[in-house]
């Protein structure tokens, strides 16, 4: 079993730290090694930096700017990054910035990325309830930007489509054709849709690939 | 992209203000690039083009608040946005504009100073806000949301009080509040006639006698008349648009005062308390200026203590000691420079008020 990764990128506030965070939980919980890079030199806040602790706690080793979680506005990435394509083995978790913005950052690494034995997946993160990437046509014109901006290939795309704290099962129901219709624009699969865990059962057996995810990006007041 | 009518959306509050603006009628838009507030000019940025206004990336503040004012000048809806260190530049062209009684909005998505200080969260510009938002006899409007759904309604408001009262209007948010995401509705208000402004510096087709948009008055009588006339508007104001929110105060002994997003962490706080059974409220000001003076009054008449909660060294304690006149002490808790207070350490806070 060789190494591999998986690339999280999306619009802004598309889900991508959320549901990053779960797949570095889940993989652990398989039993691999784990690394999350937190790739975001866009947006200072409500990042995978910020749950450094946590995710140490839980056994995953983190890589984030250095400036990540301080007052320094300085967008630059560590040099511990070129150590997750030094690993033979293992699971890796890239948490990209927003847009095509944050996406540049990790264009540096493609030639990197492209030459891993085990072909990267790079997945593509949806919210329908995000008002610049509300319509497939919106979506797609994001993806592709990123896609130059990193100079990497989106491998799938995952449905990640929420209300914060007041979603609801029809909510996501209600996103499925969104989905569908994007993924197929793409021409790419649609690898998953998540769902808050609490909201999974009711869920069950109406979504395809339905994915529970906990919650763990919250505001200090919920 | 297809425009979402009364349906909800996942916003940030950076974008909900740059959209709720749009559909205020501001096609005008001059900015600088700062954290935490940069996506309201990234978003203005992409929108504007697509609905024929105009969104220009000044060369500093200073130009993006004098292009506000000249806009302003000819009677749109014009808006700038900054955080904390670029707000303090705009504060001559604030000035200008109070003087010139010229509406407008401006945008204040704190962070930690003084100085270049942080940028992280912070409510340290209240008194910039509320005292000095610029040189000379003057006020702004200050409205202070809690939420994305509270910035998008705030903004309407905003703009039509600047355009009632003909004065700058100010949105102080902080880093947090500018940052999160949260659901919200937008109201699609294009059929929403504007306000006409027979003031406006707009072109007078030799159809009437040419207005002047102008702030120096070399006339010493004349400038003291003008600033009296202001302030005259400035009392009805007062008077009549105080905006606050009150939540568990009715037989409220205790009384948490917070605005923005740090109400947010105090209502999780009162909450918390009330379930243990210590009878305290929060009044939250929405407006900073004006306070909400007699809210607070009557909030202060069966209280035994008030406690302020702020990410300030205390900025608001004077407003709240002077509306309720003393009449109880009033606490102080709060964190600065870009730290966040938590919910358990106003609890914490609250506890100890109550023992006392």
């Amino acid at each position: 079993m060789g190494k591999s990764i998986n690339i999280i990128c999306g619009h802004y506030g598309s889900g991508k730290t959320n549901f990053s965070l779960n797949l570095a939980l889940r993989k652990k919980r398989e039993g691999k090694t784990v690394d999350i890079v937190d790739l975001d030199i866009v947006n200072p806040y409500f990042r995978t930096a910020d749950y450094k602790n946590f995710l140490v706690d839980n056994g995953i080793r983190v890589i984030s700017p250095a400036s990540a979680g301080t007052t320094l506005d300085a967008p630059a990435l560590t040099s511990e990054i070129y150590s997750v394509f030094d690993d033979v083995d293992g699971y890796t978790v890239i948490d990209v910035g927003g847009d095509d913005v944050g996406a540049s950052a990790l264009g540096r690494f493609s030639k990197l990325i492209k030459a891993l034995p085990e072909p990267y997946e790079m997945i593509f993160v949806i919210n329908k309830f995000r008002s610049m990437i509300s319509e497939p046509e919106d979506a797609i014109e994001i993806m592709r930007e990123i896609e130059a901006a990193s100079r990497l290939s989106v491998t799938g795309i995952v449905n990640n489509s929420h209300l914060a704290t007041i979603t609801t099962a029809e909510d996501i129901l209600g996103s499925l054709d969104y989905a569908k219709a994007t993924a197929q624009l793409a021409g790419l699969p649609l690898l998953a849709t998540t769902a808050p865990a609490n909201l999974a059962s009711e869920l069950e057996g109406r979504v395809e690939n339905l994915l529970p995810v906990e919650v763990i990006v919250k505001l200090p007041w919920n | 992209m297809v425009f979402f009518m009364a349906e909800r959306v996942l916003m940030k509050g950076n974008e909900a203000l740059a959209e709720a603006a749009i559909r205020a009628g501001c096609r005008n838009f001059f900015g600088y690039p700062i954290t935490p507030q940069t996506e309201l000019a990234a978003y203005m940025a992409k929108r504007m083009p697509k609905i024929g206004g105009t969104y220009l990336q000044a060369e500093s503040e200073i130009a993006a608040i004098n292009m506000v004012l000249g806009a302003a000048s000819a009677g749109v809806r014009a808006m700038t946005s900054s955080s904390s260190p670029g707000v303090s530049l705009k504060t001559e062209g604030i000035s200008y504009m109070a003087g010139s009684d010229l509406p407008a909005l401006i945008i204040n998505v704190q962070r930690g100073g003084p100085g270049l200080g942080g940028i992280q969260p912070s409510q340290s510009d209240y008194w910039q806000a509320t005292r000095a938002p610029g040189h000379g006899d003057l006020h702004v409007l200050v409205f202070a949301p809690s939420s994305v759904q509270e910035m998008v309604d705030l903004v309407s408001k905003a703009y039509d009080l600047a355009d009632n009262y003909r004065m700058p209007a100010m949105i102080l948010a902080d880093g947090m509040l500018g940052q999160m995401m949260e659901p919200v509705v937008l109201s699609d208000e294009s059929d929403k006639p504007l306000p006409k402004k027979e003031w406006a510096a707009c072109g007078h087709n030799n159809e009437r006698k040419h207005n002047i948009i102008n702030s120096l008055y070399l006339t010493a009588s004349e400038l003291e008349r003008l600033v009296k006339e202001r302030f005259e508007r400035y009392k009805v104001i007062e008077e009549k648009e105080p905006m606050f929110e009150n939540y568990c105060t009715d037989d409220a002994e205790y009384i948490v005062v917070a605005y923005g997003a740090t109400s947010r962490i105090a209502k999780a706080a009162v909450k918390e308390a009330r379930s243990e059974g210590i009878k305290v409220g929060l009044v939250r000001p929405i407006t900073l200026w004006p306070f909400p003076k007699k809210a607070m009054a009557a909030a202060a008449e069966n209280a035994k203590a008030f406690l302020c909660v702020e990410m300030s060294m205390g900025q608001m304690i004077d407003d709240v000691k002077l509306a309720i006149n003393c009449k109880c002490p009033v606490g102080f808790f709060g964190h600065t420079g870009g730290v966040i207070p938590t919910p358990a350490e106003v609890l914490e806070e609250i506890k100890k008020m109550a023992k006392a």
